[in-house]
């Protein structure tokens, strides 16, 4: 059986419109805390939101396994990315290079992917995580590359365990996972060098 | 039909192909996340020689897109081969809007200088960069020098410091000087001028390496801590220049030294071009270009 939701939903110029999303994701990563919008339209299955959908289409081909959570792996969201990318879905976290995350779905260790080797730290896992929005949540503040002083987030919808995770993350460096926030159209980075502390002001 | 037969005579827009800009784009992002790392990545042929600058050619036809503005640089200079080919390739692959203003570009592609004028937000600087490893001189095997910055193991970057110190009496490395990027990676900055080093320092424009040959992409995010080695008895110094710039009349710039005839005559001039011309076009005058005035008259 068929189903025309598998084989619509990616970009209407995969070249420039992949282009632009990487610029914006280039940037916030550069410049963590920083929020960025994605301007191209992806449409992939529920309940997979566009601007994750965006980056999936942008980043991930055939070299890059990815793991879904369970909530998308029975969804549309496996022949989707199949049918636009490429990519293949593994049941296993330690060999994916990149990671979605639904909103509200359950977010596991950040241990339990890839953190790359001490000799090669780039074989990790980017998560893509989406949230309900990037303020009314519990404030954070960021310190580290690509941030001048302090940068101050406040997502909501990250496990409550968040601040901890991150910081055991940090710890590991140069190993470690690499964090990609999105919500609606907006995304926000967080690679593996950004300290994350609970920012009560 | 015709429209169909000029879409196949065509490029793809910025001559790569998208899987080979998506493997790109997913190293730069992992070279952003760990600073100074050196990300290896699957380097294409060019249509030009390895060693003119494949890497940064490969890196800003990942990220460049309609909208970007482009500036190259060779030596600091727009004018010279290198600089003048890289722009024409980009304007006929991507039909991409080209300057020579640093203030204008979005994104720099350079060999070997950083613009004098203070980078921006909104700029990326693309290096070309032929040796990225900044052990390989001093440890041939790939296997060991990837160990050593696994370990963190630089004792013999000081040690090869200390020999220049106990050779010439002070550190005579004077490009490619070593970093230390955010207080982890040894890195190499390209072959820059040490005069350049600080300016690596704390910059807010994202920086981008590329080493074709060698297959590695590394950055520098905004913002980083980039130090260069040194030692407490012999800090790091930057090169000085006895005259100002012989055109334009700058001080505390880079200069290259130009012989003028075989008497021994000879004239220092700003190694960045559209400084010294941006200068000159303000006004500011050297003392060669003041004599230049004169016998024209």
């Amino acid at each position: 059986m068929t189903d025309t939701q598998i084989f619509s939903g990616a970009f209407a110029e995969p070249v420039f419109d992949a282009q632009a999303v990487f610029r914006t994701v280039m940037d916030c990563m550069a410049r963590p805390g920083t929020i960025g919008t994605i301007s191209a339209v992806a449409k992939p299955p529920q309940p997979l939101g566009a601007a994750a959908g965006a980056v999936a289409l942008t980043l991930c081909d055939h070299d890059t396994p990815v793991w879904l959570t369970p909530q998308l792996a029975k969804s549309k969201l496996p022949g989707w990315l199949a049918f636009h990318t490429g990519a293949t879905v593994t049941a296993e976290k330690q060999v994916a290079r990149f990671a979605f995350v639904e909103k509200g779905g359950v977010v596991p260790g950040f241990d339990m992917f890839s953190q790359g080797t001490q000799e090669y730290p780039d074989r990790s896992t980017t998560l893509v995580i989406e949230v309900d929005g990037f303020d009314g949540g519990e404030p954070l503040a960021l310190t580290g590359p690509g941030i001048r002083d302090e940068a101050r987030i406040a997502p909501a919808g990250l496990p409550e365990a968040f601040v901890s995770l991150a910081q055991a993350n940090r710890a590991l460096f140069p190993r470690g996972i690499d964090l990609i926030l999105v919500s609606g159209d907006e995304v926000v980075c967080l690679p593996r060098t950004t300290v994350i502390r609970n920012g009560e002001a | 039909m015709n429209a169909v037969s000029t879409e196949l005579a065509t490029y793809n827009f910025a001559y790569l192909d998208e899987q080979t800009k998506r493997m790109i784009r997913r190293a730069i992002l992992k070279a952003i996340a760990i600073p100074g790392y050196q990300v290896p990545f699957a380097s294409r042929e060019m249509p030009m020689p390895y060693g003119w600058g494949t890497g940064g050619v490969q890196v800003t036809a990942a990220i460049l897109g309609p909208d970007d503005v482009l500036k190259v640089i060779d030596q600091g200079a727009d004018d010279t081969t290198n600089a003048v080919s890289i722009r024409a390739f980009f304007k006929k692959v991507a039909n991409m809007a080209v300057t020579t203003k640093t203030g204008e570009a979005t994104i720099i592609q350079t060999r070997h200088r950083i613009p004098e004028e203070k980078l921006t937000a909104g700029q990326t600087l693309v290096y070309q960069v032929p040796i990225p490893e900044p052990l390989r001189f001093l440890e041939p095997r790939e296997t060991e020098t990837r160990k050593m910055h696994a370990l963190e193991e630089y004792g013999l970057m000081h040690v090869k410091l200390y020999e220049d110190i106990a050779r010439n009496g002070h550190i005579a490395t004077t490009y490619a000087y070593p970093v230390k990027v955010e207080g982890r990676y040894v890195m190499d900055p390209s072959p820059t001028p040490k005069f350049d080093n600080p300016k690596m320092h704390m910059s807010e424009a994202l920086q981008l390496f590329g080493a074709g040959r060698e297959k590695r992409i590394y950055a520098v995010p905004p913002y980083t801590e980039v130090v260069s080695l040194d030692f407490e008895d012999h800090p790091f110094e930057i090169q000085t220049f006895d005259k100002p710039c012989a055109l334009c009349g700058a001080e505390n710039v880079y200069l290259d030294e130009v012989v003028l005839d075989d008497k021994g005559g000879r004239m220092f001039v700003c190694s960045d071009t559209d400084h010294c011309e941006d200068r000159r076009d303000h006004g500011h005058c050297g003392t060669m270009l003041a004599y230049d005035k004169e016998t024209a008259r």
